[in-house]
């Protein structure tokens, strides 16, 4: 069973306890954006195999969103960081390429 | 090819069986090829067949990563069915469904359709007026199904609980055409008659690279060397963003885990196939006497072709309730899938930002009862360059035009 850390709280919540919620790190786009910006948001995803960032939800523990990083083709998590990250810390980053020394990195 | 008959049936009986031929030819790839096909399951080798078939381009291969039909179309419940609420999600699954009637004599190959029935039970009013509004649209469409009652539910499904504590059973959408096939021989009928046709299938063989020149693809680079190719196809299922990504665009999709289970085989119980949205489980019997057994996804990008137990655990619970002469039933085996959902539910046959390169991706939960119209949408898409009818309104521009065929609030989870 998946298990996440909460950043927040601390608790290593076990996947039942979690929601899942999509793709981290997402540059928002809204009305007057090109149609590709705006589509690239709402649809196109990464669907990496292998080092992904994603959201999830504390919920049912203590209702906060936050940050992960896991491989989506081990289910190997990296780490857990807080939702206010515009994009991965460099402590997370440095921790993928340590267990991960050919990850083609963020972007 | 040897056509397969009772004749050769009792002429191989003769001497012992050692006349059978092989099912299909493994070659070495060629150097170019006038269409390649990246993904030997049911739906790249269906678009294969249809491909030399419908259009007469036979100088095609088909490129297969593990084994032929060792992905989804290996790992489903085996489901057919067309009771789709939008108008060409219905169309292009009743095209399937009805292919899959001829299947066996088209293919010279039994794939064991069993238009045994199906239930979708209704078990909230919500889903009751969901149902109710399915029905009247395939009316509508020219699909026929039928509400009935939960008398005729009974009837018709005597191991059922229609006084559940939690959610009785209020009625059911009945599709009686729909039902099961042997998924296996789909992929190994179509397998062989594209072999007849002179197509290569290469398996063990993984696709490294797309090579393009001036936005129009020139080959694949794969472990067993470049192969040229004048069209590409890509139909790869849950690894479409992978392919897709070597070829230099991103899709609106997103990989997750689907689970499904037997069960030991027991004597015959249950004659028709039973989805029951509402608790999220859905059960048939196969002909083995197994009961198979399929339920929700797992909520997170996922590539390791297991799921959650969890799921399994609310998948049992909501058959048990609904069937409670299962309890005490042992499961025998439990295996995962790769499903490439995409943000509606509903599948992708489209042209790519390559001109000669298409994709068919995206049917999520559900792809297996449309192999046979999935392959013919996407040969005919292959072959003239533009979708025809079956196609024109999968294809991915709907994302960006709001044009959605949006299946995910009609159907509800067992896609």
């Amino acid at each position: 069973m998946l298990t996440l850390t909460c950043p927040y709280c601390g608790v290593a919540a076990e996947e039942t306890e979690l929601a899942p919620g999509g793709e981290a790190h997402l540059k928002r786009y809204g009305p007057g954006s090109s149609d590709d910006d705006f589509e690239s948001y709402m649809f196109a995803r990464r669907n990496e195999k292998g080092v992904h960032f994603e959201r999830w939800r504390h919920a049912y523990g203590c209702g906060k969103w936050f940050l992960a990083a896991r491989d989506t083709a081990t289910l190997e998590v990296f780490a857990t960081y807080p939702a206010q990250t515009p994009e991965p810390p460099p402590e997370v980053i440095d921790r993928i390429k340590a267990r991960r020394p050919d990850w083609k990195g963020y972007k | 090819m040897k056509r397969y008959s009772v004749f050769a049936i009792a002429r191989e009986a003769l001497r012992y069986h050692q006349g059978w031929e092989k099912a299909w030819k493994s070659p070495a790839p060629k150097a170019a090829y006038d269409a390649i096909i990246i993904g030997a399951g049911g739906h790249g080798l269906a678009t294969a067949y249809y491909l030399g078939k419908n259009h007469g381009i036979t100088n095609v291969a088909v490129i297969e990563k593990g084994w032929l039909g060792g992905g989804n179309t290996g790992r489903n419940t085996t489901i057919i069915r067309s009771n789709y609420l939008q108008d060409p999600s219905a169309a292009l699954y009743e095209k399937a469904r009805s292919l899959y009637e001829t299947l066996s004599q088209d293919l010279n190959y039994n794939v064991m359709f069993s238009p045994r029935g199906l239930l979708m039970l209704a078990q909230t009013h919500h889903e009751v007026r969901g149902y109710l509004r399915t029905v009247h649209a395939n009316g509508l469409q020219g699909v026929q199904t039928e509400w009935i009652g939960p008398e005729r539910v009974k009837e018709l499904v005597p191991i059922i609980n229609i006084d559940g504590p939690r959610y009785p059973v209020l009625g059911a959408l009945y599709q009686a055409r729909g039902g099961t096939a042997r998924h296996d021989a789909v992929a190994w009928g179509y397998a062989r008659a594209c072999s007849a046709m002179g197509m290569d299938i290469i398996q063990q063989c993984e696709v490294k690279g797309v090579r393009s020149e001036n936005r129009r693809v020139t080959g694949v680079e794969t472990t067993k060397g470049f192969i040229g190719t004048k069209k590409l196809g890509i139909v790869v299922a849950g690894h479409s963003g992978q392919v897709a990504e070597m070829a230099g665009f991103r899709l609106p999709i997103e990989a997750v885990a689907l689970q499904a289970l037997v069960s030991e085989p027991i004597k015959p119980c249950m004659d028709v196939v039973v989805m029951a949205n509402t608790v999220h489980g859905y059960m048939s019997q196969s002909d083995k006497g197994e009961m198979v057994i399929g339920g929700g996804t797992d909520g997170f990008n996922n590539y390791t072709q297991r799921g959650s137990f969890h799921h399994i655990e609310e998948t049992l619970r909501a058959l048990v309730e609904t069937f409670p002469m299962i309890s005490r039933l042992k499961m025998l085996r439990q295996w995962g899938g790769i499903v490439d959902m995409t943000g509606d539910r509903s599948p992708i046959i489209s042209k790519t930002p390559l001109g000669n390169c298409f994709i068919n991706c995206g049917w999520g939960t559900g792809g297996f009862k449309a192999i046979p119209g999935s392959g013919w949408a996407m040969a005919e898409l292959m072959a003239r360059g533009e979708p025809g009818p079956l196609a024109a309104e999968f294809g991915m521009e709907r994302f960006r035009e709001g044009r959605f065929i949006d299946e995910s609030v009609a159907a509800g989870v067992a896609h």
